[in-house]
């Protein structure tokens, strides 16, 4: 246990530079400056300063309730924050509403909407042929004129996944949408969201419980605690990425100590070597 | 074995259109054997005319109202008046459910004076509303709107309040808002409650027709069972009886009709589609 701590420590000494909130290099498409939020007396956000470079690809990760979906929230322009700003290129984010498009945990696609009218919802026009060429996309042009209840649980995350893409947003904001989905499915959903993200090449920002999906999928994991950074964690794996290689598993290991070390409960840590997937 | 093997298809081929026609016939067989208990019991004298005239003189009497055209004229007034009535206080009722459902302001302002409305029995009012209209088509047409209102104005509320409101900030965030978002989003998701509601309000509307055609009227199905009685022409009053049930159950075949139009996506319709 104490050397591999050792280990993580190293592996992140000799990235220290990167480790705290790197300088904007190039152009920053999202520069969060002090961000707060309360609701009512309870601070949720207490400070939160990040700069994302356009094209990156960022995962939140941390203890429930510690603020994600809030701070999500804030960047789709859903809530407003008491104090500090959000930019995005420069401009007040209000400005830039529809440059981001937020894909949520569950679903929410309309019932009484076919998957083709789902995937157009919002555009006028002749949507029709943009939105099968979404739905091919991600897989699903045969199922265009279904209703969302006759899809499963992963079809209905294609679906709204191609309801997002559609608007070729340059951000994308995933609040866990893969929680709901089984371990087979979730591989294949995140093998299709990176291979969008590549073709692409928007910003996103994925919220996530799964640490090893964090690791796998993003250039930059952010662990927030109690409303604050903990934890900025460059990942510099190249892609396409391995599930369980060492580098991965032990940056896993750096973030999961970071996380548990916060709240301290019993160590029930095992080296995830074995190919464990860490979910918190 | 091998017998059974054989005989399975062939019980097969035949079973099947069976059970289906019975299937059919099954729920029509208790009625038919009451019409004909009825139609026996009058003819051996244990059921006096006075009482109840057999089915047949009911059909004699409608097909010569029919012939005379007096039947198709009452059926007619009365049917208008419902359905004008319905369309007044369905459209009141849906426009305040709306109004209450979509803004927070409206529902504080009316909704406690419609709900303290909602619970006079709008028949209780008869004889205020002859007292305003008279006897008049008005009068009518009024008490239909008025009972209709409520269940159509409490749906439409209820469908509104209890809309996924993560449905709402999804399409907001996908820039819809105004029209298309009350178009594409708020109504949809309401209808299948406002339909519950259109179903309640068509039985109320039905019910309040006959009470007041039958108060006072000079026309309509409930003035012909009214003018029945007084010249004891029981197997007309019987007939009057079967069309208002006739016309109920039509009305509510309609509403069916709508919402297996409507509600097509709904998991509900959905599975009996498949099956
Ligand atoms: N609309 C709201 N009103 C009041 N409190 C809120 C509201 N939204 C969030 N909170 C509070 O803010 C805190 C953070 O919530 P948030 O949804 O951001 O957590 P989270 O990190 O996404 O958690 P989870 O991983 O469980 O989804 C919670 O304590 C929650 O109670
Ligand atoms: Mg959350």
């Amino acid at each position: 246990m104490s050397t591999s701590h050792r280990s993580t420590e190293r592996f992140a000494a000799g990235h220290s530079a990167a480790v705290q909130t790197p300088l904007p290099q190039g152009e920053s498409h999202l520069l969060l400056n002090n961000l707060r939020k309360h609701f009512g007396g309870q601070e949720v956000l207490k400070g939160i300063s990040l700069a994302i470079p356009a094209g990156q690809f960022v995962a939140i990760v941390g203890h429930s309730g510690c603020g994600k979906s809030t701070l999500l929230r804030l960047l789709a322009g859903l809530e407003h924050s008491s104090a500090g700003s959000v930019r995005a290129y420069g401009e007040p984010l209000a400005t830039q509403q529809q440059q981001s498009r937020l894909m949520f945990q569950d679903d929410r696609l309309l019932p009484w909407k076919t998957v083709l009218e789902n995937v157009g919802l919002g555009l006028q026009g002749d949507w029709q042929e943009q939105a099968r060429a979404v739905l091919t996309e991600v897989g699903l042009a045969h199922r265009a004129d279904a209703w969302p209840s006759q899809l499963s649980g992963g079809q209905r995350q294609r679906v709204a996944l191609a309801r997002a893409l559609i608007h070729r947003p340059r951000l994308l904001l995933l609040d866990e949408p893969l929680g709901a989905l089984d371990a087979l499915t979730r591989l294949d959903m995140q093998k299709l969201i990176e291979r969008l993200w590549l073709q692409h090449q928007f910003t996103v920002v994925l919220v996530t419980h799964d640490v090893a999906e964090a690791v796998q999928l993003a250039d930059r994991v952010i662990v927030l605690e109690q409303g604050r950074v903990g934890l900025d964690l460059p990942i510099l794996l190249g892609r396409p990425r391995e599930a369980s290689c060492t580098a991965a598993a032990t940056l896993e290991q750096r973030i999961l100590q970071q996380i548990l070390a916060q709240q301290a409960p019993e160590p029930v840590i095992r080296p995830s070597h074995s190919g464990v997937r860490w979910a918190l | 074995m091998s017998t059974l093997s054989v005989a399975t298809p062939l019980r097969l081929r035949w079973q099947r259109p069976l059970t289906h026609l019975r299937r059919w016939l099954a729920p029509w067989a208790l009625p038919l054997a009451l019409l004909i208990g009825w139609q026996l019991a009058v003819e051996l004298g244990w059921l006096s005319t006075r009482v109840l005239p057999a089915p047949s003189a009911v059909i004699v009497a409608g097909w010569q109202l029919t012939v005379s055209g007096e039947l198709l004229t009452h059926l007619l007034i009365s049917t208008q008046r419902a359905l004008l009535g319905l369309l007044i206080g369905g459209s009141i009722g849906l426009a305040l459910g709306l109004l209450c459902g979509l803004s927070r302001r409206s529902e504080i302002l009316l909704d406690s004076s419609i709900q303290m409305l909602r619970t006079i029995p709008h028949l209780a009012l008869i004889p205020l509303v002859i007292l305003w209209f008279g006897i008049d088509e008005a009068a009518k047409v009024f008490l239909v709107a008025l009972g209709t209102l409520f269940p159509i104005y409490l749906n439409t509320l209820h469908g509104i309040r209890s809309l996924d409101p993560g449905l709402i900030e999804m399409a907001r965030n996908y820039g819809l808002s105004g029209w298309p978002l009350f178009r594409q989003v708020i109504l949809p998701g309401a209808l299948p409650s406002i339909l519950v509601g259109l179903r309640f309000s068509l039985g109320l509307m039905w019910l309040t027709l006959i009470v007041s055609e039958t108060i006072s009227a000079s026309s309509g199905i409930g003035y012909l069972a009214m003018n029945a009685r007084e010249f004891l022409q029981t197997d007309v009053v019987v007939l009057t009886i079967v069309l208002y049930a006739l016309l109920g159950k039509l009305a509510d075949s309609t509403a069916r009709l709508l919402e297996r139009r409507w509600l097509r996506w709904h998991p509900v319709y959905l599975k009996e589609h498949q099956g």
